[in-house]
């Protein structure tokens, strides 16, 4: 059993159901911590709105990504064709839009998909190579068929003893340290 | 294999489907067991000999795919038998033809994601594998076909010192900028699929090695539940992306040829009948490998029957499509009064390569009725049969389309007839055994099967039973 | 002799064996070295060495038979790398000017007058040269045989020059030797000549013209009166000759004016392409149509052509009504139209008159008594004595003489029956009278008549010493091989065909160091010294009166001409001994009760055989069969269906007891149960290219009868590959070629402005149903185009090319190749479809739809050339990726070959199939001696880049840079394209068609103009005039190409009875 004085990243709660942890989250936010997260095998509906997340930013990145695309896209044909090196081309004027309409079309496709994954991945914060999760050896369960909640020791509300406790009566099967 | 309970527990799994037929996931599976099922194929199951012997037959294609593209590069297109006026054969064929198969797969995974077919679940993720891996070979084959493929990046824009651009009327240029799109998608959607799995791999594995590999390739993820969150946004949002796309693609690639004035080419029906077409071939691709596959690792609690009966129906409805753009492209030669496109369409049925249009017409528009049977559906032997003759007929209908329109277009002085060479046939065989090859790596090497994803299904499937 | 199959078989392999001797032979430093290598340059064996020398390049092909036209064609370095070891490297002899003449400005050609010569007649010709290096040939406008046009063999004449494969040196029994120890052994020779009187000399000579060869050689003569002057061309005058002798008792040459002429028949006289002069013919031909043509309404008349013949000659297919006729029945033909003219002596006995025939002759004969004094007969040299008879007989009758033929002095230096006089030859080789055989030129060894024997007996001539270009089948047998000087290296003089005399002056010196027939008649009359300038030079200077020394001769050299040479005309009394008529048919009863009848013809693009080693002669498509690299047999469809052939089947020709294996091709128009032999193929020793292609005809000429025989024809089961361009005679109904009749046309074009519709303008029958407007002038319809017009201010270049005058005789297509560096590939290449030639010559056929033999018994010829058409809204540029192809501000449609990747888009999208690829590197970059040969203003392209027709952009170019040195616009006719010079009968017009003043754009006016495939939108540049057909009406109306439509009278006269 830990003392005061040892550093931690969080106290870490391990579940057997998603429907436990589902409750678990909710009961720990209703607690008022707010510096937890909650790590599953499956996508769960509503798991982070039940940790207070409620919006991403996600979708206006996408839709930056696909202007910005089609732009540079319809602009790169026009100024090759139209003002860099305008050429007699089969007698079709210089400018001659529907040819130009499918590059841009990708281009638009193409930035919306980069912006959309790139940007998922930033706000994720991935890559990260190193995560103190990873020191605790039972979550490696966690890609397999174990639900973990954890409290981050950030938390302002946040008591080894008595977080660690609450932790337990949420029904969870075990409750772990995760050494910063 | 649907003996009564499945049938309920498949109705289970189907909240608000109602269908009664064969389920999407065997019952009786838990995360575990799935978990471990999928990761064993990579991780601890030693492959069976049948892997074995199938990557040494495809790597010994792959070879000759080099040797033939070698000698290719060294001494020039003339080893293939275009001339003029078929300068395209081989070379464009085999590229509409792995275009096309690449289709399924995005299909699959963005179309049907969005429609809620919880079906595509478990071959979602190879047949995004087999997409990259088509687009891979069908990128080659314009490479390849150039007279002077080292110059090919002059396709591409950039500041050179010729102080020249690509020409953007060209559909060619269009296809490099849609094949290129279309597989930098495609990458970045089997990509993101891959992530938990590579997850779950990297905690799975024992090895070191291994643990590195799939530790990089799983970026630190989690399972956190607000990543989860953006991670499913994002899904959703690369699948709306990827449909339209997988629709311009080969919408472009039918451009190639309907921007031209090129009897038999110059039709207005050509994007929405290659599109068609593409996804025809590319389901059957997928049931051709799908089949085999399912029996080798026995996946098929995870394959079911009811997968197969599905992807045949799909193909079915697209066949018909393909069958119409057939119909319509004969009625409007003679609708339109053209005497050359009438012309076109004779000859096409009566001449010299009458035989590759009346094959494909059998393959590709009487073959598939079939499926109308639902007996059929369900006979897994018959079902491959069947996927192999479509592949073949969409290769022959694309023979059909540029050799037969190329050989006798509008002066009759420059009619001639195209025969392939041995040097056809190579590249032809040997990019089969690159496609192969690449698909015999990913098996062993990466899940086959969006583990995740069936983690989720077994536990609607719960959901379903509490 | 009979060709032994393996020979002409390309694709037998060459035994290794051997040919690992000719490896060890060819080892650096092995005496059998220098021995063998002549040999073995031109042996199979030699051959399969290279191949395995060569595996990059042996394995690039997918037959044997293609490997080894390739290596001949292309391996031609090799000969090089060896032969230079043994002859001064020709990089070093042709080093151009010590000092440079003053005239000579790099970059800038200059050019030369001289002529070609063909059977011993000249074309006067202008050479281009660059740098000293002549790189091609231009037509002599002043000089009357040509006026300014070419033919293919002199636009390829070039191509010999450099020719790697020519002779290089002297040989002595096939051992490489000296000119000087020659020169020794024939001083050794001369005393006991002296002391013989000459007795044992015997020269040997194709037909002479030239005055100072001949002049030599009567001084020669005069010194060696023993000796005796031989004379043979294979396809020599001898009948035309024997025909004046017959009707005149005099020899006397024929000078035809066809621009007098109204009415014209030819008796299988193949005037427009096979004749002396048939530049000159053909333009004064087209001249009075090409006048009524473009002046409708004028009043200008319209000749009429008819012509009978055994098989389709290109003057048959200009012929307004054609008969087909086997060659014996030809002379009853024209005693019959001799009797119906009334023409004293001819009875009218032999056919009797029915059907479609009777209708002929009528009309045949209204027609030339109608036009007494401007009609014209004329008989080819391929038909008996007794023929030419008759149309002399009937040219007099009808006061033809002195206005549409001329009887002129003989041009040949001395003329004589050349058949006797080879048989007498080889009759005293026999007898071994022979002591010193010279054969200065020619090839007699292969094309001797085989029951000559020619090979056999010259093994009994004591010394024989052969001066010739190729280290051929002749030099093989003769003891001593001199290497001959190409015509462009040489001084000589020859005369026209109307007997004005040309000096030709050498362009470069001797690449290989060749002597020419001056020099040897020179050593042999001991004045070995004396160079064949000299010996020129003082012939003319003796005889040219001038004022101040030289400049006369300097004219002549400047002008191409002599002036005051041309023959004398000649009054000729019409006296033929009694009986000589019947005489004259015996010529063909030889070998009579044989089923079919033989035609021996020279082949259309290598001629006698002497330019088999000639690649863009052999590659370029013999107009009527679009064959190439090899001949056949060719016999009419109802003739193949009786005898149960097909294209492609060998079988064996039987006269007397010569045969030979010959291919079979089914010729359109061809007359029944007559087979054509082309002459000149099946060579075994020449060169790289030339060698073990076709079969060869001599095996079975017989010295009887030369130009028709009786003979046997067997099938075989084997078969033969042949190669053509064009295996698709039909235009499937396709309104492509447009033909009007002259009459219709004239009625309604005269009273109509220009512009409107045209005569016969019925579904596609007509010509343009609008013709040019608009300021591109394009043909057809106003451009309906979604995007606006594209303004072209200045010059708009655009090109017209007449169907009426184009004759099909290819002159175009090979000055193309020579101007445009443009590569042969091969007989393997050209079956791949990868020919390369810009410009074609399309060939279609018309007649009645329904009926195939009808279709192919006697159909209507049509010609086409193709070349880029310079759409204004090119399909071509629209779908290239990388902008190689686009249009400049005068609309030409550019080819730009170094931003080419090849993606081959282009030719698909052209409607007109002009387009070519470089599947292969075609072009020999390794050859030294053929960089020599290209035209340094126009690109050599590389593998993997498409080319096109540019028309020709260097030579406008060219007029810009001068234009804008003078500071003014680019006249009209300043830019002529390499097409446009040199076709004979102006068919091709290029110019500005801004400019409302030039020729072009009046041609684009003209109700006759049209483009082809209009409907497309592409707006082509180049447009095209419809055929005019001059039928006589009671022979039914012009055949309408595109809507297949004839009337029943044309059904019966194609059945050709």
């Amino acid at each position: 059993m830990s003392s005061q004085d040892v550093a931690l990243y969080g106290l870490l709660a391990e579940f057997d159901k998603p429907e436990d942890l589902f409750e678990a989250a909710k009961r720990t936010h209703a607690e008022g911590y707010r510096r937890i997260e909650a790590y599953t095998p499956i996508p769960m509906e509503g798991l982070a709105e039940a940790l207070g997340h409620h919006t991403t930013r996600l979708p206006l990145l996408t839709l930056l990504g696909g202007v910005l695309g089609g732009l540079t896209g319809y602009a790169l044909q026009y100024y090759a064709s139209v003002l860099d090196y305008p050429l007699n081309v089969g007698g079709r004027p210089l400018h001659s839009w529907p040819a130009f309409i499918p590059v841009t079309f990708e281009l638009t496709v193409l930035g919306a998909a980069f912006f959309t994954v790139l940007g998922m991945l930033a706000l994720n914060g991935l890559p990260m190579p190193y995560h103190p999760l990873f020191n605790v050896s039972e979550f490696k369960l966690a890609s397999r068929d174990r639900f973990f909640l954890c409290i981050e020791a950030r938390d302002p509300r946040f008591d080894a003893e008595r977080t660690g406790e609450f932790l337990r009566r949420l029904g969870s099967r075990a409750v772990y340290e995760v050494p910063p | 294999m649907s003996h009564p309970p499945s049938e309920s527990a498949g109705a289970a799994a189907q909240p608000g489907q109602g269908s009664l037929s064969a389920p999407v996931i065997e019952p009786g599976h838990t995360f575990a067991s799935v978990t471990d099922k999928i990761s064993a194929i990579v991780l601890s199951r030693q492959s069976p000999r049948s892997w074995f012997v199938g990557f040494a037959i495809s790597f010994v294609l792959l070879m000759v795919f080099l040797y033939a593209t070698g000698y290719l590069l060294a001494t020039g297109v003339g080893l293939w038998g275009n001339n003029v006026p078929v300068a395209w054969a081989f070379d464009i064929i085999n590229f509409v033809w792995w275009i096309g198969i690449g289709h399924a797969g995005t299909l699959i995974s963005a179309v049907l994601l969005l429609l809620r077919q919880e079906w595509r679940t478990s071959i979602n993720r190879f047949a995004e594998a087999m997409t990259l891996f088509a687009v891979a070979c069908a990128g080659l084959y314009p490479l390849l076909h150039l007279g002077r493929p080292w110059v090919f990046y002059w396709l591409l824009p950039y500041p050179n010192t010729m102080g020249l651009w690509p020409q953007f009327r060209s559909p060619l240029v269009w296809d490099v900028f849609a094949v290129s799109t279309y597989g930098a998608v495609s990458l970045l959607f089997w990509y993101v699929g891959l992530i938990p799995d590579m997850a779950t791999l990297r905690d799975r594995a024992r090895r070191r090695v291994a643990q590195v590999v799939y530790g990089i390739l799983a970026m630190g993820w989690r399972g956190s539940a607000v990543h989860w969150h953006r991670y499913q946004v994002a899904y959703l949002l690369l699948a709306g992306l990827a449909t339209p796309l997988v629709v311009s693609v080969h919408s472009i690639v039918g451009l190639d040829f309907a921007t031209s004035l090129l009897p038999g080419w110059h039709v207005t029906l050509f994007p929405p009948y290659f599109v068609a077409g593409a996804i025809f071939s590319g389901f059957a691709m997928v049931m051709t490998l799908a089949i085999p596959l399912r029996a080798v690792y026995g996946l098929e609690d995870f394959i079911t029957l009811r997968h197969l009966g599905n992807m045949a129906k799909v193909m079915l409805a697209t066949g018909l499509i393909v069958a119409y753009g057939y119909l319509m492209e004969a009625f409007f030669a003679w609708y339109s009064g053209n005497e050359y496109e009438w012309f076109l369409t004779i000859n096409r049925a009566l001449g010299p390569y009458a035989a590759t249009y009346w094959s494909l017409i059998v393959c590709n528009v009487a073959v598939p009725q079939l499926l109308w049977f639902r007996a059929v559906r369900r006979n897994v032997p018959l079902l491959f049969v069947i996927a192999l003759v479509v592949n073949v007929g969409m290769w022959l209908e694309r023979f059909v389309i540029i050799v037969t329109s190329l050989h006798r277009d509008f002066l009759p002085s420059s009619w001639d007839m195209y025969y392939p060479t041995v040097w056809d046939l190579a590249q032809f065989a040997g990019s089969i055994g690159l496609f192969l090859t690449l698909l015999f790596l990913f098996i062993r090497f990466l899940p086959v099967i969006a583990i995740f994803e069936l983690r989720e299904l077994v536990h609607d499937t719960e959901e379903g039973h509490a | 002799m009979t060709l032994d199959p393996t020979r002409r078989d390309p694709r037998a392999p060459a035994p290794l064996a051997r040919a690992g001797e000719a490896a060890g032979g060819l080892a650096p430093g092995n005496r059998a070295y220098w021995r063998s290598l002549e040999q073995l340059a031109a042996t199979p064996e030699f051959r399969s060495f290279v191949e395995r020398e060569f595996p990059r390049h042996a394995s690039e092909w997918h037959d044997v038979s293609g490997r080894r036209n390739f290596l001949k064609l292309m391996a031609a370095s090799l000969a090089l790398a060896g032969a230079t070891g043994c002859v001064r490297e020709p990089a070093e002899t042709i080093v151009p000017y010590v000092r440079s003449p003053e005239q000579a400005v790099p970059g800038k050609p200059l050019f030369f007058a001289t002529a070609t010569t063909l059977g011993g007649y000249a074309r006067g010709v202008l050479v281009e040269s660059h740098m000293g290096r002549p790189t091609k040939i231009e037509g002599n406008g002043e000089h009357p045989a040509s006026r300014g046009a070419t033919d293919a063999f002199a636009q390829a004449s070039i191509l010999s020059l450099y020719d790697p494969d020519r002779s290089q040196t002297v040989m002595f029994r096939g051992r490489i030797d000296t000119w000087d120890r020659f020169l020794t052994t024939l001083a050794a020779e001369l005393p006991g000549l002296v002391n013989r009187q000459g007795k044992g000399l015997h020269l040997l000579t194709g037909t002479v013209t030239s005055p100072t060869l001949a002049d030599q050689i009567q001084r020669l003569l005069g010194r060696f009166p023993a000796a005796e002057w031989h004379q043979y061309e294979p396809l020599g005058p001898d009948n035309i000759r024997a025909g004046a002798r017959l009707a005149f008792d005099s020899d006397v040459d024929m000078l035809y004016h066809f621009d007098r002429a109204r009415v014209v028949l030819s008796l299988d006289a193949d005037f427009l392409a096979g004749m002396h002069g048939s530049l000159r013919y053909a333009r004064d031909f087209m001249q009075t149509r090409r006048e009524a043509a473009h002046k409708p309404g004028a009043g200008a008349p319209m000749n009429r052509l008819y012509v009978v013949e055994p098989t389709p000659s290109l003057t048959g297919a200009m012929a307004d009504h054609r008969l087909p006729l086997s060659g014996g029945r030809i002379e009853s033909m024209a005693r019959a139209v001799a009797a119906r003219l009334g023409v004293e002596g001819f009875d009218g006995a032999g056919e009797a008159a029915e059907g479609v025939w009777d209708r002929w002759l009528a009309a045949v004969a209204e027609d030339l008594s109608g036009q007494r004094g401007a009609g014209l007969i004329l008989a080819g040299e391929g038909q008996p004595p007794g023929v030419h008879a008759v149309a002399h007989a009937i040219n007099g009758a009808l006061g033809n003489v002195g206005r549409t033929v001329e009887y002129i002095e003989p041009v040949e230096a001395r003329p004589r029956d050349q058949r006797a006089s080879l048989a007498d030859l080889v009759r005293r080789m026999r007898s071994s009278e022979v002591e010193l055989l010279v054969i200065l030129g020619g090839n007699p060894v292969y094309t001797a008549p085989a029951d000559l024997e020619f090979a056999d007996n010259l093994s009994r001539v004591r010394l024989c010493i052969h001066l010739s270009d190729y280290y051929d089948e002749t030099s093989f047998l003769s003891h001593w091989h001199i290497p001959a000087a190409h015509e462009l290296e040489s001084w000589s003089d020859a005369r026209a065909h109307d007997g004005t005399a040309t000096i030709l002056q050498p362009l470069i010196a001797p690449l290989y160091g060749g002597k020419t027939a001056h020099e040897v008649v020179a050593a042999l009359s001991g004045e070995a010294q004396r160079t064949s300038f000299e010996i020129v030079e003082q012939h003319w200077q003796e005889r040219l009166e001038s004022q101040e020394p030289g400049a006369a001769w300097r004219k002549a050299l400047h002008d191409g001409i002599v002036p005051g040479t041309a023959a004398e005309v000649r009054q000729v009394q019409w006296s033929p001994a009694s009986g000589t008529m019947d005489d004259a048919l015996r010529e063909d009863q030889a070998g009579d009760g044989e089923p079919v009848e033989i035609v021996f013809r020279r082949d259309p693009t290598i001629f006698d055989g002497r330019f088999a080693n000639n690649g863009w002669l052999q590659e370029l498509p013999k107009p009527l069969t679009k064959l190439c690299w090899d001949n056949a047999a060719l016999i009419s469809q109802a003739t193949a269906q009786r005898l149960g052939v097909a294209n492609e089947d060998v079988v064996e020709l039987h006269v007397g007891k010569h045969t030979v294996d010959a291919p079979v091709w089914i010729m359109p128009g061809q007359a029944d149960d007559t087979v054509t032999v082309p002459l000149g193929y099946g060579r075994w020793r020449t060169g790289r290219v030339g060698e073990g292609l076709g079969f060869n005809g001599y095996a079975i000429r017989v010295s009887d009868q030369p130009w028709t025989a009786r003979g046997r024809l067997k099938k075989t089961r084997r078969r033969y590959p042949l190669v053509t361009t064009q295996d698709h005679w039909s235009m499937e109904g396709r309104d492509l070629v447009r033909v009007a009749a002259w009459d219709q046309y004239e009625r309604q074009a005269g009273h109509r402005q220009p512009n409107g519709d045209a005569g016969g303008g019925d579904a596609g029958g007509g010509p343009a149903a609008q013709a040019g407007h608009g300021p591109a002038a394009h043909g057809g319809h106003e451009p309906v185009s979604l995007y606006p017009e594209y303004p072209y201010e200045g010059n708009a270049w655009g090109m017209v090319i007449d169907q009426t005058a184009c004759i099909g005789c290819n002159a175009c297509v090979v000055a193309c190749q020579a101007e445009n560096n443009i590569p042969i590939v091969g007989k393997e290449q050209v079956g791949r479809g990868r020919e390369m030639h810009w410009l074609r010559i399309d060939r279609y056929y018309e007649g009645e739809g329904d009926d195939v033999a009808g279709l192919l018994g006697n159909p209507q010829t049509f010609f086409q050339p193709m070349l880029c058409m310079h759409c204004e809204k090119a399909p071509c540029e629209v779908v290239c990726p990388v902008a190689a192809t686009v249009h400049d501000h005068e609309g030409l449609n550019e080819m730009i070959y170094n931003r080419c990747v090849g993606t081959r888009y282009c030719s698909n999208n052209c409607p007109y199939k002009v387009r070519r690829f470089n599947y292969l590197q075609y072009v020999d970059e390794k050859t030294e001696v053929l960089k020599l040969l290209r035209n340094p203003d126009v690109t050599v392209r590389s593998r993997g880049v498409m080319e096109k027709c540019t028309y020709c952009v260097q030579r406008i170019s060219a007029a810009r840079i001068d234009a804008k040195k003078e500071n003014r616009a680019i006249r009209d006719g300043e830019v002529v394209t390499a097409c446009q010079a040199a076709c004979p009968t102006q068919a091709i017009v290029f110019g500005n068609i801004n400019d409302g003043t030039s020729r072009v754009r009046a041609l684009k006016e003209l109700p006759l103009n049209y483009a082809l495939l209009d409907e497309l939108g592409t707006q082509p540049r180049t447009t095209y005039l419809a055929r005019l057909v001059n039928r006589h009406p009671r022979l039914g109306a012009a055949p309408i190409a595109g809507a297949q439509r004839g009337e029943r009278d044309q059904e019966g006269e194609r059945t050709g009875t």
